[in-house]
C-alpha cells in the first residue's frame, strides 16, 4: 500500500496547473482530429478532421447516429482512445490551453478528473461493484486534492448531498442504488474535483424518461454552480435543445453542421440534420409515420471520395459522390458542410 | 472493518456479507467448513495436548502394532506410538504446507497473470510465454528438482508446491483480469486520474478475484495431496514428522496385518480434502454472479 501512497503523493506535486487561472478564450480546442482503428483486418476511420472549440461555461451538444465518432472524438480529448489499435493525429487538441498530445504520463493523470472529467453513458456499469460509493468519489478527491482519507470521505459525503442523496448512503454498494441514483453519483465522481470541463457521454441513455429530465436538471444546475463547461453528446435532440448552447452535428466522423443551437435548429442547413429532425415523431400528428432517412451508415473501413452522406441524400447531385464538400460558412456562427449550396438558391425543404 | 459491519442493517449488505448469505444456503459447504473449522482446532489443540519428544517420535517398543483399543483408539505403529496422537499432531503440517504453498502461487501467479492481463503487449507476451515454458515442465519434475537441489525440508516443499503451480494461477488471473478490465468502471476510473497500479489493485483485481479464490481454495486440497504425495514417494517430510503421507509411507511394509496403519492417516487426508472441496465449491457458487441476489 505504501507503496502507492507515495506515487499518489509524487503526482500531485507534480499538479501545478490550475484550470481556474486559464484566462483563454476557449477551454477547449481541437484542430484536425483524426482516429483510426488499425486492425489486422481493416482500418477503421473513425474521427476525419474535426474541429471543435469550446468556450467557457458553454455546452456543446455532439449529435449522430451511432458509430460517427463521437464517443472516440472526446476519448481523445482524455487521451483515452486505447492505443492499440487507436492511432490519434491532431494539428491541436489543447484542454485549457495545454497540448493533450504532449502531456506526460502523470500530467495526463492530473489533467484527467481535476481539469477535464467524463460522464459515462451506463451508470450500471460504470461504478465498481466491490466498492461503496463514498469510497470510489473519495478515490477521485484523495488523486488530486492534498487532504487525508477522513477530510476527502467527508467531502465525498457533501457531493452526495450536492447531487441530492443523503451522506450516510456513501457507505453503500452500487448495486443498492436505483439507476438514476447511479448516475447521480457518477455525476458526483465526475464533479468531485471540480474540474472547469465536464464530458457527458450519452448521459441519460440508459435511463427512463422522468429520471432523465431528473438527471439533465441536475447536471444544469451543477454546471451554473461549478461554471463548468460542458460537452454533451447525445443523440436526443429534446436533450440538445434543452441543455446546449451550441450544436455539432456529426455523420460518419466529420462534422456535417455546427452553429448555435437556434443555428441548428431554426435555420438547418444540412440534409442530415433535416433528416435528424424529421425522423422524430410529430407532436401534433400521432398517427403519421415515423420519417427515417433511408439507407445506412456508410462503412466506417472505406474513406468515400465524395460527402459521405451522397448516398442517402435526396438532394444528392452527381458531383457530391465525387467531391469532398467544403466547410461553409453562412453566417459567423453557423457552418455547414454540404456542396449543394453552391447554388445559391438551394434550399432544404424544412427550411422553407 | 468490525465498526462498519456493526452499523450495517441487514438491508444493507456489504459485499463479502451477500457472499456469505449466499454460503450459508449451500448446506454441503457449511459442512465441509465446520468439518475443516475442526480440523483446524485438532491441529492447533495437538500441539498443546501431546508432547513432540514422548508422545509423537518417542519409541515404546512394548507397544508396537497394537490394533485399536480404548487405550489407543487408531492402534499404535512399528514403533510403538499412538497413531491417534500422530495424526493430530500431523494435521499441522498437512494444512500449513496446502495453505502456504496455495499462497505462494496465489501471491506470484496473480500478480504475473493480473499484469499481464492489465498491461498487455509486449509485457504480456514475454510473462505469458515464460509461464508456458515452466507449465511444459510437469509438476512432478519440478517438485523433484527443486527438492533435490534445496534439500527435503518443510519449507522447501511448500516453495516447489507453490511454484510448480504458479502458471495455471497466473493464466487463471490474466483471463480474470483481461474479462473486467474492458468494463466501464476501469476506464471511468482512468478519467478520473487514476494511476495504472491504482487502477489495477483497486478497481481490476477486486473484481478478478472470485475465480482467483475458487481456484486457490480447490487449489489447497490439491497441495495436501500432493504433499501427501511426495512425501510417500520420500522427497517430502523427513522421516520422523508425522505428516501423513509420510505415515502412510511408513506403514506400507505392514499394510496387510495392520491395515489401521494405512486407515486412518488416509482417512485424514480424504477428510480434510473432501471438507475443503465442499467449502470451495460453496464459494465458487457462492462468488458466481449469475447466482447473486
Amino acid at each position: 500500500m505504501s507503496m502507492f501512497k507515495k506515487f499518489s503523493k509524487k503526482q500531485t506535486a507534480a499538479a501545478t496547473h490550475d484550470p481556474a487561472t486559464f484566462d483563454g478564450e476557449y477551454v477547449l480546442n481541437v484542430e484536425n482530429l483524426n482516429v483510426r482503428f488499425e486492425t489486422d483486418d481493416a482500418t477503421v476511420y473513425a474521427v476525419n478532421g474535426i474541429d471543435l472549440k469550446l468556450k467557457k461555461k458553454q455546452t456543446l451538444g455532439l449529435v449522430g447516429e451511432t458509430g460517427a465518432g463521437k464517443t472516440t472524438t472526446v476519448l481523445s480529448l482524455l487521451n483515452l482512445v486505447p492505443d492499440p489499435p487507436g492511432v490519434v493525429s491532431a494539428d491541436r487538441i489543447e484542454v485549457n490551453g495545454r497540448e493533450v498530445t504532449k502531456m506526460s504520463a502523470a500530467e495526463l493523470q492530473t489533467m484527467r478528473g481535476k481539469e477535464i472529467s467524463m460522464i459515462f453513458q451506463d451508470p450500471m456499469t460504470s461504478l465498481n461493484p466491490v466498492m461503496t460509493v463514498g469510497d470510489q468519489i473519495a478515490e477521485s478527491i484523495l488523486l488530486h486534492e492534498n487532504v487525508d482519507k477522513k477530510t476527502a470521505a467527508k467531502l465525498a459525503g457533501d457531493m452526495l448531498e450536492t447531487v441530492g442523496i443523503p451522506a450516510e448512503r456513501g457507505s453503500e454498494y452500487p448495486h443498492q442504488f436505483s439507476g438514476g441514483m447511479k448516475q447521480r453519483v457518477v455525476i458526483a465522481i465526475a464533479l468531485a474535483c471540480h474540474p472547469n470541463i465536464l464530458i457527458a457521454d450519452e448521459p441519460t441513455t440508459a435511463l427512463d424518461v422522468t429520471i432523465q429530465a431528473q438527471v439533465l436538471e441536475l447536471m444544469n444546475g451543477l454546471k451554473e454552480k461549478y461554471q463548468t463547461s460542458m460537452v454533451m453528446i447525445t443523440h436526443d435532440l429534446g436533450i440538445v435543445a434543452e441543455t446546449c448552447d451550441e450544436v455539432a452535428v456529426m455523420y460518419a466522423g466529420r462534422i456535417v453542421e455546427k452553429g448555435t443551437l437556434e443555428d441548428v435548429f431554426r435555420r438547418t442547413k444540412h440534409p442530415y440534420t433535416e433528416g435528424l429532425f424529421n425522423s422524430l415523431p410529430k407532436m401534433n400528428d400521432r398517427s403519421s409515420k415515423l420519417t427515417p432517412i433511408p439507407g445506412l451508415v456508410p462503412d466506417p473501413t472505406v474513406i468515400p471520395e465524395g460527402c459521405a452522406f451522397a448516398e442517402r441524400c435526396p438532394y444528392a447531385k452527381e458531383s457530391c459522390f465525387t467531391k469532398h464538400p467544403e466547410n461553409r460558412w453562412v453566417s459567423d456562427t453557423h457552418m455547414v458542410v454540404c456542396d449543394a449550396y453552391d447554388d445559391p438558391d438551394f434550399h432544404i425543404k424544412r427550411g422553407r | 472493518m468490525s465498526k462498519t459491519t456493526e452499523k450495517k442493517s441487514a438491508a444493507h449488505k456489504s459485499y463479502s456479507a451477500q457472499i456469505w448469505h449466499q454460503f450459508k444456503k449451500n448446506k454441503g459447504a457449511v459442512i465441509g467448513l465446520v468439518i475443516f473449522i475442526l480440523i483446524v482446532i485438532v491441529a492447533i489443540a495437538a500441539n498443546f495436548v501431546f508432547d513432540y519428544d514422548t508422545d509423537i517420535v518417542g519409541m515404546n517398543s512394548a507397544q508396537r502394532l497394537l490394533p485399536p483399543s480404548l487405550e489407543h483408539p487408531f492402534g499404535t505403529d512399528q514403533m510403538g506410538r499412538d497413531v491417534l496422537a500422530r495424526v493430530c499432531y500431523g494435521a499441522k503440517y498437512s494444512l500449513l504446507i496446502g495453505v502456504v504453498s496455495v499462497l505462494i502461487s496465489v501471491v506470484f501467479g496473480s500478480i504475473i497473470g493480473a499484469i499481464a492481463g492489465f498491461v498487455g503487449g509486449t509485457v504480456e507476451s514475454v510473462i505469458m510465454r515464460t509461464v508456458e515454458l515452466l507449465l511444459m515442465i510437469p509438476g512432478l519434475l519440478l517438485v523433484i528438482l527443486i527438492v533435490y537441489c534445496l534439500g527435503a525440508t518443510i519449507p522447501n516443499l511448500m516453495l516447489a508446491l507453490g511454484l510448480s503451480t504458479v502458471p495455471h494461477f497466473a493464466r487463471n488471473a490474466r483471463a480474470a483480469v483481461l474479462t473486467v478490465r474492458g468494463n466501464e468502471y476501469v476506464e471511468a476510473a482512468r478519467a478520473i486520474g487514476s494511476t495504472g497500479p491504482k487502477t489495477l489493485f483497486k478497481h481490476v483485481l477486486p473484481n478478478a478475484l472470485s475465480p482467483i479464490l475458487v481456484q486457490a481454495t480447490s487449489r489447497i486440497a490439491g497441495c495436501i495431496i500432493d504433499a501427501a504425495g511426495y512425501s510417500f514417494l520420500g522427497l517430502g517430510v523427513p522421516a520422523p514428522l508425522p505428516e501423513w503421507g509420510a505415515m502412510l509411507s511408513d506403514g506400507r511394509g505392514f499394510m496387510r496385518e495392520y491395515p489401521f496403519l494405512e486407515i486412518f492417516p488416509g482417512l485424514a487426508i480424504m477428510i480434510t480434502v473432501l471438507a475443503i472441496n465442499l467449502v470451495g465449491d460453496g464459494l465458487r457458487d457462492a462468488l458466481d454472479p449469475k447466482l447473486k441476489r
